[in-house]
């Protein structure tokens, strides 16, 4: 179904950090671009579709009024709103956010970090733009942080915090369908392995809570209201975000997975594990029975490396990349 | 980011050196015709063990060690280890201490990466710990040192979640970063590939708590499965194995951790071509100032918790060489690349004056608490005599 190519070398090497890819699709300049967190550095590399330029910029995470630090950075992602792009870094001091081309920081938000270490670590993980002007980033405490970002300007201002995990944020993700019928814009997931589900506005308004089994969650994507959740013990499940209902249930990997992607025009779904394998599956939905369907589609496996990331590279699926713990490389695949 | 995880480095870290040091130990015996002096010599390598782990399992110096906190840098940890490595009348010299740094850390790096599950990091943890005990089984008061620690291993991590222990591997993969040096009982066994990567096999039982890759199943809204499909893995896997025992004492299941070095199987380092993954590495590591004030602080705290046997002669005490022959430790030590070098703490190599003048401080505060019994020195000369006279 897919072929190798041309892989994008970077800077340096991935970390072992769950999402660790993240992809923005320039279609008007023809251009791609990727980022990889390594430690405290994010690799960024914007490569033409002819797959004959590439240029490479590297972010440093940030600490109070120091400009470079050495605080680790958990993950880092774009946030497509309707008026603009932002590159959302988060890291164990705070959150900072850039234009998209990661030229510029146009805002920089610290966390409250004690001032001797404590047993809990501090940290900001789980990014996703909700419609249709929020950023909402997770928080180790269990919060979410709600954004409220302005058309252009660096005026961006803490909107709302949303309390209701109890544990560490682990992946965050709005509805990505573009159907503007979805009751729910945003689905949370932590450590626990609890989901919720919320509706965007002024004041954000809570859904729904699926309980987890005590298995940590680690990467969630939202499609057509349906919840598509993968777990450390490397199940995926899909469930009907307002009602809770469980629609599957895969044993989709041997090891904890670390990133899911979806491709939101044809259904299509990609799973990274640490077990060394990116899976391709298909999802189905039948509105008149409310019933979802998911069928497996490929397989690839990448020798001796865990998976940290995987992303596809445009909205129909017809491309996908993959990063790997310790690989200096983004691997890239297109359909054959 | 955890700040559970130095604990768990130090102690996996410590356990996989007394087994190093152990076999080197036991590889520089005596021959059996040399029968009186081979029975003092056993017992001064059990001296050194005792002595060893007394020191890492120091009160003071672990109190420090359990405070929450995040990991130091690759020159403190180092630092930290050259010192216990010198707490007993063993000398290592500057190559055979980079080598048993490299066996260390790449041991632990592998272990950790292909432990099954995260959590199962405290089996492993559990299974040095066991060895340590067998270490010093004959003495009770170390003896009662280490299971006091293991103790507060038992009570501080098995409450932790799996997504907590995710975090804490996570940081131990951000510390083990690019780290590939070849080492030739993993080329042999064939668990490292030639470019210094460990084999992460397909195949095998699945960690606890995880299904074997391959089921679909679907349900209606009223929660009845309604279809059921098979999926091809690709892998080999079957069933996990059962839990491994959490407590003081029993079963781990888990083999990685355990002691993989016999007499037999001598262990030797590659410096191999991965300079380019290095100086990315020491890069990342790199604040502004290497030796940041804190880090300077945090390692005064710590050493000062650790009772360095200083022997009176500075040139008795027991050599160990981690190489086949004094000359390849030699070769070893002008060989290895820039790149690769550990950047000790040395006096000497630092060239900020007042950085210079607080080091010499806490160098100087390590206690020379005890000095080395009269007895003890005078074995040290008769043991380099013995060297020699091989």
């Amino acid at each position: 179904m897919y072929h190798k190519e041309k892989s994008i070398q970077i800077k340096s090497s991935a970390s072992a950090l769950y999402n660790n890819l993240s992809v923005l699709r320039i279609a008007p300049r023809c251009l791609t671009y990727f980022t990889v967190v390594h430690a405290n550095v994010v690799n960024m590399v914007s490569a033409s579709w002819d797959s004959l330029n590439y240029s490479h910029r590297q972010l440093q995470s940030k600490e109070g009024s120091v400009a470079t630090s050495s605080s680790l950075i958990m993950q880092a992602a774009w946030c497509v709103l309707p008026s603009r792009d932002l590159l959302v870094l988060t890291s164990q001091k705070g959150i900072q956010m850039y234009e998209s081309d990661g030229s510029i920081m146009v805002y920089w938000h610290a966390l409250d970090t004690p001032e001797t270490p404590t047993a809990k670590a501090v940290f900001a993980r789980g990014i996703a733009a909700v419609w249709e002007k929020y950023i909402c980033v997770g928080v180790s405490s269990g919060s979410v942080l709600v954004f409220d970002v302005p058309s252009k300007g660096s005026n961006i201002t803490l909107s709302e915090v949303l309390e209701e995990h109890k544990e560490a944020i682990t992946d965050m993700a709005s509805e990505c369908s573009g159907s503007l019928e979805c009751i729910a814009d945003l689905v949370s997931a932590d450590d626990s392995g609890l989901l919720c589900m919320w509706k965007s506005g002024e004041d954000f308004q809570l859904l729904n809570k699926i309980p987890g089994f005590d298995t940590s969650c680690s990467s969630v994507k939202l499609w057509k209201g349906t919840v598509i959740a993968g777990y450390g013990t490397g199940q995926i499940r899909l469930y009907e975000g307002v009602t809770g209902v469980l629609h599957a249930e895969v044993n989709a990997h041997a090891r904890w997975i670390y990133s899911l992607d979806i491709a939101p025009f044809t259904g299509l779904l990609l799973s990274a594990a640490e077990d060394s394998w990116v899976r391709v599956w298909h999802l189905t939905l039948t509105p008149e029975t409310n019933s979802v369907e998911i069928e497996h589609m490929y397989n690839e496996c990448i020798t001796d490396t865990q998976m940290c990331g995987a992303k596809f590279c445009d909205g129909d699926g017809y491309a996908f990349a993959v990063t790997g713990y310790d690989l200096s490389e983004i691997i890239r695949y297109t359909q054959a | 980011m955890s700040t559970r995880t130095l604990p768990l480095l130090f102690i996996n870290l410590g356990g996989e050196m007394l087994y190093i040091l152990d076999q080197r130990l036991r590889a520089q015996n005596i021959p059996a015709d040399k029968a009186k002096k081979a029975d003092w010599l056993e017992e001064d390598r059990r001296r050194v063990m005792n002595d060893i782990i007394t020191t890492m399992f120091n009160k003071k110096f672990l109190e420090e060690l359990f405070k929450p906190q995040e990991l130091y840098s690759k020159k403190a940890l180092r630092t930290v280890f050259d010192r216990l490595a010198h707490a007993s009348i063993m000398r290592l010299n500057q190559a055979s201490m980079d080598k048993l740094y490299d066996l260390m850390t790449m041991a632990f790096k592998y272990q950790v990466l292909l432990c099954p599950r995260p959590k199962d990091i405290l089996l492993v943890s559990f299974n040095h710990m066991d060895a340590i005990r067998d270490f010093v089984k004959d003495t009770p008061s170390i003896l009662s040192q280490v299971d006091e620690t293991n103790k507060q291993l038992i009570e501080i991590y098995t409450a932790l979640s799996g997504g907590e222990f995710q975090l804490i591997r996570q940081t131990l993969l951000i510390f083990f970063q690019d780290m590939h040096i070849r080492v030739s009982i993993f080329l042999k066994d064939k668990v490292q590939n030639s470019n210094g990567r460990f084999v992460l096999p397909t195949s095998g039982p699945v960690p606890y708590g995880t299904q074997t890759p391959g089921l679909i199943r679907m349900f209606s809204c009223v929660g009845e499965e309604v279809k059921r499909l098979q999926f091809q893995g690709g892998g080999n896997y079957n069933a996990s194995l059962r839990e491994g025992s959490f407590e003081m004492y029993g079963d781990r299941v888990i083999k990685l951790g355990t002691n993989m070095y016999s007499v037999s199987r001598p262990v030797e380092t590659h410096m191999s071509g991965t300079s380019k993954n290095s100086s990315q590495h020491t890069k990342v590591n790199t604040t502004p100032n290497p030796l940041a004030k804190e880090e300077l602080n945090l390692l005064a705290r710590l050493m000062g918790g650790l009772e360095v046997q200083k022997p009176t002669n500075i040139d008795s005490g027991f050599r160990v060489n981690l190489f086949a022959t004094d000359e390849e430790e030699e070769e070893a030590l002008i060989s290895r690349p820039d790149d690769l070098s550990y950047e000790v703490l040395n006096i000497q190599a630092t060239k900020d004056k007042q950085t210079n003048a607080e080091l010499a401080k806490i160098m100087g505060e390590f206690g020379e608490a005890g000095e080395a019994t009269p007895s003890s020195s005078s074995k040290g000369d008769d043991l380099l005599a013995m060297m020699d006279g091989l």
